[in-house]
């Protein structure tokens, strides 16, 4: 239960080896939460061993993100392992070339399969499980490429723009409930994903992002930017003609 | 679904809301309980997530038909749990009897107090309500109703049990006779921490109701300086003519419907805390006993006066002995300058058997703390920890945000009232968010 000072005790990280979603756990865990599971696909063994050094109970489950079909069946075993899921933080995902992408298009719709298509079923589970609960919040991890696609990352920030307006449904449908749905919006975030990319404009860490995110779940926000200042400015990147934004570089 | 929170209003919950009026409707409640569990409410005076349940069900009993009786050869009262302490003294206190044991508030239910085994400003003398209890009668997880006296295990698990074990219907207590409705109040100035132990250890004793308000903003050499207030039923002689039993509380104010976060902030407080200080001078009176024992009760609703955010109380015990950790927790608080409105310090006497009951001998504190202050959560954290070191604990009544770890170290019962617990409920039809936070 989120208690009355905004801690929670128990959280569900789909996505078991993301840098964002371990960096939050791990915040949340240094607040208090005792009963963790991490989904991923093959093994997580290095997080859960850095997790249960801070004192809390870790399991792992088999996720993959690509088979829908599986995915009532993961939140379920996370219930039946960690009793009421407090924090269920959607953070899986997969940042591929735009250009393999087009030359690839079976990869690409993969690709959307995972980002997109993955979120809606584990979402879709997630928030019946909430739901009954009463009480509990789905972080999803959607990315300033989707609030506005860019031609520079399109097939990957379409991904993304469907999540975040699916995200933002999902959190319209569960109001009342007493669960949520917060919205991440991270910038270019440094990290093992995007190794080897020269970081975009107000570049950000997972740390970064998990501090927000850990900010937005205490204050009960529904939409977090990471860094805050992106809020602004895609406030007027939005608004840009789209003969100048299919110009931007990346 | 409707939201409920505690009184420190926080973390609200969705869960159906049933008022059943009769003892049948709420045995059907139980009977057909949800797979969330069902959870007793009463006047919502907890100020965690006693009585609420996300998802599940929460019984609200304060609408159920009041039926009480009183033996006066004995004084034994007996009382459907839904009554409020208000109306019990309301027809009592004119018949010469007093309740054993009030809460700072009247507006609590029998079953509440039972379910909290409240204490109140005798416990130096008489311990809290478990003390008093003669019986009791619960709706079991089976929809059985059963009769529980002090020599059955289930009749300990359930006194202090925060409603976990049963749905309890009914309580018999030994009331206490009295000869006005008035109290004999002393009250008395304290320099700092070390002067108020002092006079309270001395003269606890001459008094059957003592209490400490600790004004926990002074500092250096003046920290924790407190007015003592003690007291006792007047008698006849001392009060001036007229009914020496009548009771009619001042009729309430109501607090504004809504207020400012941060409206209790350091200068507010500190102002109140000067102004209360310097008007506690040494003094003898008689006073009703409303005002004596619920001063907050005057005003209806004074929790909203803490904004939106809510707050948090926090009360912990510490054992005699273990004055050090008192010391240590008031001085961090007052460097910190922490906002609490109402702080209140109280000396307990003997415990009950009840195995998740609060009170041990030894020093307990209360406060009110807005619950928006940064570092809060660390510092209370830090707080359960030399508690707990100290053989102490905290009160599951008034909890709204401890971890679940520290509870066996608290509570050294708590494994004895699992197992009770389990055998009497082994499908866990009673729920709380309390329960589910705590891991009970």
């Amino acid at each position: 239960m989120k208690n009355a000072l905004g801690s929670v005790d128990s959280v569900l990280l789909l996505g078991g080896r993301s840098e964002i979603g371990l960096a939050i756990v791990e915040r949340l865990v240094r607040d208090g939460a005792r009963r963790v599971v991490l989904a991923a696909r093959g093994e997580a063994e290095a997080a859960s061993v850095r997790l249960k050094g801070l004192g809390a109970d870790v399991h792992v489950l088999e996720f993959d993100a690509a088979r829908p079909e599986t995915h009532g069946q993961v939140i379920a075993a996370a219930a039946d392992l960690a009793g009421d899921l407090d924090v269920v933080i959607s953070a899986f995902g997969v940042l591929g070339k735009q250009s393999a992408y087009e030359d690839d298009p079976v990869a690409a719709a993969e690709s959307v399969a995972v980002n997109f298509g993955g979120h809606v079923s584990t979402g879709l589970f997630a928030a019946r499980r909430l739901r009954e609960q009463g009480h509990g919040t789905l972080v999803v991890l959607s990315s300033v490429a989707g609030v506005r696609v860019r031609r520079a990352n399109f097939v990957y920030g379409a991904a993304k723009a469907g999540l975040d307006g699916f995200a933002q449904g999902l959190g319209d449908a569960l109001h009342g409930s007493g669960a949520r749905v917060m919205v991440v919006r991270p910038g270019f975030v440094s990290g093992r994903m995007t190794a080897g990319m020269a970081p975009g404009p107000m570049a950000t860490t997972p740390g970064v992002v998990a501090d927000a995110v850990i900010a937005g779940l205490r204050a009960g926000s529904e939409t977090v930017w990471a860094p805050g200042k992106l809020r602004p400015v895609f406030t007027v990147m939005r608004a840009l003609p789209r003969s100048i934004w299919r110009r931007m570089p990346r | 679904m409707t939201f409920l929170t505690g009184w420190g209003r926080t973390a609200p919950t969705p869960a159906t809301l049933a008022t059943p009026r009769t003892p049948s409707e709420l045995a059907a409640l139980v009977s057909g309980a949800p797979a969330r569990g069902l959870i007793a409410r009463g006047l919502g005076r907890a100020y965690g997530d006693a009585a609420q349940n996300a998802g599940g069900l929460v019984v609200d009993v304060s609408r159920m038909e009041q039926r009480w009786s009183l033996d006066p050869a004995t004084g034994v009262v007996t009382a459907s749990a839904g009554m409020s302490l208000h109306d019990l003294m309301g027809a009592l206190i004119p018949l010469g009897w007093f309740v054993p044991v009030t809460p700072g508030t009247r507006y609590v239910t029998v079953g509440g107090a039972v379910a909290a085994d409240v204490h109140g400003k005798n416990h130096h003398v008489d311990s809290s309500l478990g003390a008093h209890l003669r019986s009791l009668t619960l709706v079991m997880a089976d929809g059985a109703i059963r009769t529980l006296l002090p020599g059955d295990e289930l009749f300990w698990a359930t006194v202090g049990g925060m409603g976990l074990t049963g749905l309890i219907t009914e309580a018999s207590f030994t009331c206490v006779p009295i000869e006005t409705s008035r109290v004999r109040v002393d009250v008395e100035r304290t320099r700092d921490l070390d002067h108020t132990l002092e006079l309270m250890t001395a003269t606890d004793a001459g008094y059957r109701y003592t209490v400490a308000w600790i004004d926990l903003l002074a500092r250096g050499s003046r920290m924790g300086r407190s007015v003592l207030t003690r007291g006792d039923h007047a008698r006849r002689d001392e009060v001036p003519a007229g009914d020496p039993l009548a009771f009619a509380p001042a009729s309430r104010l109501s607090a504004p419907p809504w207020a400012p976060n941060g409206l209790l902030n350091r200068l507010t407080v500190r102002a109140f805390n000067e102004a209360w200080y310097a008007k506690s001078r040494e003094r003898r009176m008689i006073q009703d006993l409303a005002p004596f024992f619920h001063p907050l009760d005057f005003v209806a609703g004074w929790n909203r006066v803490y904004g939106s955010r809510g707050f948090v109380q926090y009360q912990f015990v510490v054992p005699f002995g273990q004055e050090a950790t008192l010391r240590r927790i008031v001085s961090r608080l007052s460097a910190r300058g922490v906002v609490s409105f109402l702080t209140v310090l109280k000396r307990f006497g003997a415990g009950t058997p009840g195995m998740l009951s609060f009170p041990l001998p030894g020093w307990t504190l209360a406060l009110d703390i807005p619950a928006g202050q940064a570092g809060l959560s660390g510092l209370l954290r830090v707080f359960d920890e030399w508690v707990a070191e100290a053989g102490g604990r905290l009160y599951l009544a008034k909890d709204s945000r401890m971890r679940a770890e520290l509870l066996p170290a608290m509570y050294p019962r708590l494994s004895e009232w699992r197992k009770i617990r389990e055998s009497a409920d082994p499908g866990e039809v009673f729920r709380s968010d309390l329960a589910r936070r705590l891991s009970l």
